[in-house]
């Protein structure tokens, strides 16, 4: 396990390399994975989460909830960033069409179902104690989605860390993925030491969300906490979308 | 990063017994498709089948037996769940490359790689499957006079199965996606020839064949799995004929 010793070296030397003097540090790539994600995820919030939660409030269109899921799933990675630096060239844009169109999935089916399984009785009640619409949206609806809405969001920050090192294969420069793709002046210590920042990265930014998420959800759901038990093919894949 | 010169053929290699759609890099060459197919498509996809096949399959059976006894004995579900998230969470080339340092760069660490992926998923479901049986129908086993074995195997799989195959599904697509990472560890999968597309150029027939190659693998999957499903649960269909839910 020499090679673990020395990941950890190269961890500790913020990923300097003897030799190598002008390879960027390793805090400096891992915020710039960050911010590529996080850009990634808030437009594909801004986009998925009103489509979902729309969706779900009217509860129409599961058959678009499943399918958008399932096709985004269907997708690879690799693919769909190869397929932008062919024909588009892979900038900083394309990267972030890339994280969009695989991040947007993941949201919008669960935020479907997350809002469309909220319990009619309850609806019901509120529309008959004078709501609105909009207040049973906003007052009723989504504070009982939270859980399911969050289960979508952090599918896909995940997906959107592994994309963004994923690019780094297919020639986008800027994010950890870098080392992992250029062992020629990394070594195996760098790629691994690298490998182990991603991972780092993926668990902090899911656990962040995950504390962020028990925050909002309201105090009556959270004893019952993490998943709900899924009933039907859409939402067993709402609870569980891919990163490739 | 990548410049081409404007003279030269786009991609070198093949330039010697290459048409002039390959030299120039058009859209798509059915001509190159046709004369590397055996040679370099479908060993790939042949190669990635076996991946997703045997990653699926042995997921399957770790997942099953973890859900059988979490089914058991309650207390077992939160630890597992909470160890499958953690490698579910793990980007898949940060795992492949973490699992190069003690298993080495060769089939097993792909395999341990894309097995880790498809437990969560797996297990959940069956879980969810197993627990969602009703009671009554237990009670019901239980006063025909069946073992707790025979109502497993009788009663509560089949009962499952929708649940089950439905995270089949998923686990499939999601292996077939994510083995064409494979390639930078194990030269193996379609994800070698979308590297080689990359490298030369990019050399779009050869990009565009492999990505249809992969998706159209998914879909292919998928669409076997709710056949399998259909012919398995013969119930659901007559239920739903019935018009009832």
């Amino acid at each position: 396990m020499s090679e673990f010793v020395e990941a950890f070296e190269f961890i500790g030397r913020n990923g300097a390399v003897p030799g190598e003097p002008n390879l960027p540090s390793l805090v400096h790539l891992t915020l710039e994975t960050l911010k590529v994600g996080a850009i990634g995820v808030a437009i594909s919030i801004a986009i998925g989460l009103p489509l979902g939660v729309w969706l779900g409030h009217r509860h129409r269109g599961s058959f678009v909830a499943i399918n958008v899921g399932n096709l985004g799933r269907a997708l690879p990675s690799i693919v769909v960033l190869a397929i932008g630096d062919t024909f588009l060239g892979l900038g900083l844009t394309v990267v972030e069409v890339a994280l969009v169109i695989l991040a947007v999935p993941p949201i919008v089916t669960n935020a479907y179902y997350a809002v469309d399984s909220v319990d009619p009785d309850l609806v019901d009640s509120a529309r008959g104690m004078g709501m609105s619409e909009r207040e049973v949206l906003t007052d009723v609806e989504l504070p009982l989605a939270v859980p399911g809405v969050f289960a979508g969001v952090r599918t896909a920050a995940v997906f959107v860390i592994s994309t963004t090192t994923i690019a780094s294969l297919a020639g986008f420069s800027g994010s950890l993925g870098d080392i992992i793709a250029n062992e020629t002046s990394y070594h195996f210590y760098g790629v691994l030491g690298a490998a182990i920042c991603v991972a780092g990265l993926a668990l902090a930014v899911e656990g962040a969300l995950a504390l962020l998420q028990r925050a909002l959800t309201p105090r009556g759901l959270r004893a019952g906490a993490g998943e709900r038990p899924a009933t039907t093919i859409g939402q067993l894949g709402a609870s569980a979308a891919a990163h490739t | 990063m990548r410049l081409l010169a404007a003279t030269g053929p786009v991609i070198p290699e093949y330039a010697k017994h290459s048409t002039r759609c390959v030299v120039d890099n058009h859209l798509f060459c059915w001509g190159w498709v046709s004369s590397n197919w055996s040679s370099v498509l479908w060993p790939a996809t042949r190669q990635h089948v076996y991946l997703a096949l045997i990653a699926v399959s042995i997921g399957f059976v770790i997942a099953m037996g973890l859900a059988l006894v979490a089914h058991r004995y309650r207390w077992l579900e939160q630890p597992t769940i909470l160890v499958t998230t953690f490698l579910y969470t793990i980007p898949s080339l940060a795992l492949f490359e973490l699992l190069v340092a003690p298993v080495g760069a060769n089939l097993f660490a792909a395999e341990i790689a894309l097995i880790s992926y498809t437990l969560l998923i797996l297990f959940r479901n069956t879980l969810t499957g197993l627990r969602d049986v009703p009671e009554e129908v237990l009670d019901a086993a239980e006063g025909m006079g069946m073992t707790r074995a025979q109502a497993l195997l009788r009663v509560e799989l089949p009962l499952a199965l929708p649940a089950i195959i439905a995270g089949m599904r998923i686990a499939v697509v999601t292996t077939i996606a994510l083995a064409t990472i494979v390639y930078t560890i194990y030269d193996a999968g379609l994800g070698v020839p979308i590297h080689s597309a990359l490298g030369e150029g990019p050399f779009k027939t050869e990009l565009i064949a492999a990505a249809v190659l992969t998706i159209a693998l998914a879909i292919l999957s998928d669409g076997l799995l709710v056949l399998v499903q259909r012919a398995l649960t013969p119930w659901m269909r007559a239920r739903s004929l019935g018009g009832q839910t």
